[in-house]
């Protein structure tokens, strides 16, 4: 059984179960296509959300980064689960106590205004659409990368299975699928990291290896780390160069951008209750946390597996018999460079320049004690996908790594393809420019929104792998959930003085600052030395965030407070139970 | 409207704006405190084989927020029972 066999069978098994699910899931009335009908418990809403809210970028590139950047690293980490505290505490329960269907659903009706809510639809499209592109992009790499499909084949192929269950089965099929891929991914994930922290430290837990002593070693598996990256030039793993206001300001936009996004928020509405949706919350992020407490491990483990086995080796050319030469090097008392390095290599994902001519490959840091310069360029995503490989693990477990990647990247893609087809019918539609559309009409007009979703979401993909910048729009989401959504949405809930002409300056001023910041500092030629109180445009949508909301404050206090019926509304939504009679929920 | 004689829903929306400020707080002090601002200081301590700082920023802070929703899930729930609130 070779490696293309297994991973055949796996993507083939799992795509066969999406569809299964799907089938079985159909959406029957615009309840179940929006919000799953309300009825999905709150432990299986957990991995839906984990799954919906760890993406390829999760599943692919956050070990690989924090295997380079050490502590810098640790922005990701904190900042994409705390964020789920200032959910489950600022947000969720009281946003599903509301209960309605989307986030503009909620601006709308709090700030008694179309012009809010049409505002809201347009930060909620911004960000589902920089956001789908990436994991269609990621969706195509694993194909190209893995099963020599095509790169635009794999993304429509990708496309076709979203398609199928995002628009038969809305929300309902959304999630059930994607519980389906939660199972998956983190079983994708945690078997490599295992068997890697067993080889390095001995230790089969890799949250306990993380923190012991290298394999058969007294000191720890940090401490060595560390000296042989300082002694090769970098920075130390467990420290940074970074300036803290930066890490502190990147940190905090990923929390409050993950509290805004649209797409996690509206799982929160499947639940039956408040209850529910704080439990939900607390699931959710002890799935994600899985994942998130193994990836430090599987960085540091693959940054000294990949300079172990990297490094100093004698290098094969293309042109010659691998097996022969690798043999007359081990018997000059050589290293060989590794066969996963050959296959890789082809991917253009390593680079190797013999700079000193002498056909071994040193790879070293700006600042290497022995002064050589570097000959080894390593993309970041190349870790986690040849990390089995690195590791020498059986061929199976490289197909489950290939269809845990595509369960990350088709979750996250379908929770997205929701928002986006439920802005459009819902809020543009019936909320605001059709409100006598019947049940039957609105639930036509999702399902041909996310449709249409799906076919620009491809395009997009396929698109922009010829620009540059789609790692670089994901600033952008982030930055703008952080900034235009957050500010409404809690002080709609936490200030009942809060009104609409409050609110709409604030999403405007919020979208408006974190917009021009990013785009004049990553595409308008803008450079670092003038970057504001010196926090790159990762992390502005933190400071604007606190400008929106003062802003919105002081515009609130100058003009007329909200009528009653609004301040009551607030006052329902944080009561538990208040507002039942007004929901699905049957009275009691 | 919940009619029970022992609704409190003023009484229960002050517990739960103290609970939420104490959490948060905590919230602050692990992620932001220990992983990013007092770093240095702590990473002269250490836990297991990691310097206590760079832990708290890659896991501990991470597992100190799942306690912080799980406390506020219990306690919310006590919350509505002891001010009659349905739930």
């Amino acid at each position: 059984m070779d490696q293309t066999f297994w991973t055949y069978f796996f993507v083939i098994l799992t795509f066969g179960t999406y569809i299964g699910i799907a089938i079985w899931a159909k959406a029957g009335s615009t309840e179940e296509f929006y919000v799953a009908g309300h009825d999905v418990h709150p432990t299986l809403n957990g991995m839906a959300t984990a799954a919906d809210w760890m993406s390829a970028a999760s599943f692919l590139s956050m070990a690989g980064l924090i295997a380079f950047l050490g502590y810098g690293g640790s922005v990701y980490l904190m900042g994409w689960t705390g964020g789920y505290v200032l959910l489950a505490l600022l947000l969720a329960p009281f946003l599903r106590e509301f209960g309605k269907f989307t986030v503009p659903d909620f601006v709308g009706d709090r700030y008694y205004s179309k012009v809010a809510r049409v505002i809201a639809v347009v930060c909620a499209l911004f960000v589902s659409f920089t956001y789908i592109a990436g994991q269609m992009k990621g969706v195509g790499v694993a194909f190209s990368g893995f099963l020599g499909v095509p790169f635009n084949v794999g993304i429509l192929i990708g496309m076709a299975i979203v398609f199928f269950y995002a628009v038969m089965g809305g929300m309902k099929g959304i999630t059930y699928t994607q519980v389906a891929q939660y199972v998956v991914l983190i079983f994708a994930y945690t078997v490599p990291a295992i068997f890697m922290s067993l080889a390095i430290t001995g230790n089969f837990i890799p949250q306990l290896g993380f923190i012991g002593n290298a394999a058969g070693t007294d000191v720890s598996m940090l401490t060595k780390l560390n000296t042989v990256v300082t002694e090769l030039g970098f920075t130390e793993y467990t420290s940074t160069t970074k300036a803290k206001i930066d890490v502190f300001c990147i940190t905090a936009a990923l929390m409050f951008g993950t509290a805004g996004l649209p797409h996690v928020i509206i799982r929160f509405f499947t639940v039956s209750s408040a209850r529910a949706a704080r439990k939900s919350a607390g699931w959710a992020l002890m799935f994600i946390a899985l994942l998130y407490t193994v990836a430090p491990a599987v960085g540091a483990f693959a940054r000294m597996n990949f300079i172990d086995t990297v490094n100093e080796a004698t290098y094969i050319e293309d042109g010659e018999n691998y097996e022969e030469r690798a043999a007359a090097i081990l018997s000059e008392g050589g290293k060989p460079v590794p066969v996963w390095y050959k296959d890789w290599e082809k991917t253009g994902l390593l680079k190797y320049d013999d700079l000193n001519g002498d056909g071994i490959m040193q790879y070293r840091g700006p600042n290497a004690l022995d002064g050589i310069t570097n000959e080894v360029e390593p993309n970041r995503d190349i870790f986690v996908l040849a990390n089995p490989q690195i590791a020498k693990l059986p061929a199976w477990v490289v197909g489950l790594v290939v269809a845990g990647g595509l369960a990350a990247a088709l979750s996250t893609a379908a929770g997205l393809l929701m928002v986006i087809s439920s802005a459009v019918s819902h809020d543009l539609l019936k909320r605001t420019f059709k409100p006598d559309m019947t049940e039957k009409q609105e639930m036509m007009a999702a399902r041909l929104a996310a449709a249409a979703a799906v076919i620009c979401a491809g395009l997009l993909g396929i698109f922009a792998t010829s620009l540059p910048f789609v790692a670089q729009v994901v600033a952008f989401a982030f930055g703008l959930a952080a900034a235009s959504l957050f500010p409404v949405i809690f002080l709609g809930i936490f200030w009942k003085r809060m009104n609409k002409e409050g609110a709409i300056a604030a999403m405007l001023v919020g979208l408006i600052t974190t917009f021009s910041y990013i785009y004049y500092f990553k595409f308008g030629g803008g450079t670092a030395e003038n970057w504001l109180f010196g926090v790159s445009p990762e992390g502005i949508g933190f400071v604007f965030m606190w400008l929106a909301a003062g802003v919105g404050i002081i515009v609130s206090l100058l003009t007329p407070a909200p009528p009653q019926a609004i301040q009551d509304l607030v006052q329902d939504i944080r009561i538990p139970g208040s507002r039942a009679s007004d929901v699905t929920a049957p009275a009691e | 409207m919940p009619s029970d004689n022992s609704h409190d829903a003023k009484g229960y929306w002050k517990a739960t704006l103290r609970l939420t400020i104490g959490l948060l707080i905590v919230w602050f002090l692990v992620s932001f405190g220990a992983g990013i601002l007092f770093r240095e200081a702590l990473d002269n301590f250490s836990i297991g084989g990691a310097p206590l700082g760079f832990w708290f920023a890659q896991n501990g802070s991470i597992y100190v927020f799942l306690v912080l929703i799980i406390i506020y899930c219990r306690k919310m729930t006590q919350y509505e029972k002891k001010f009659g609130i349905k739930g």
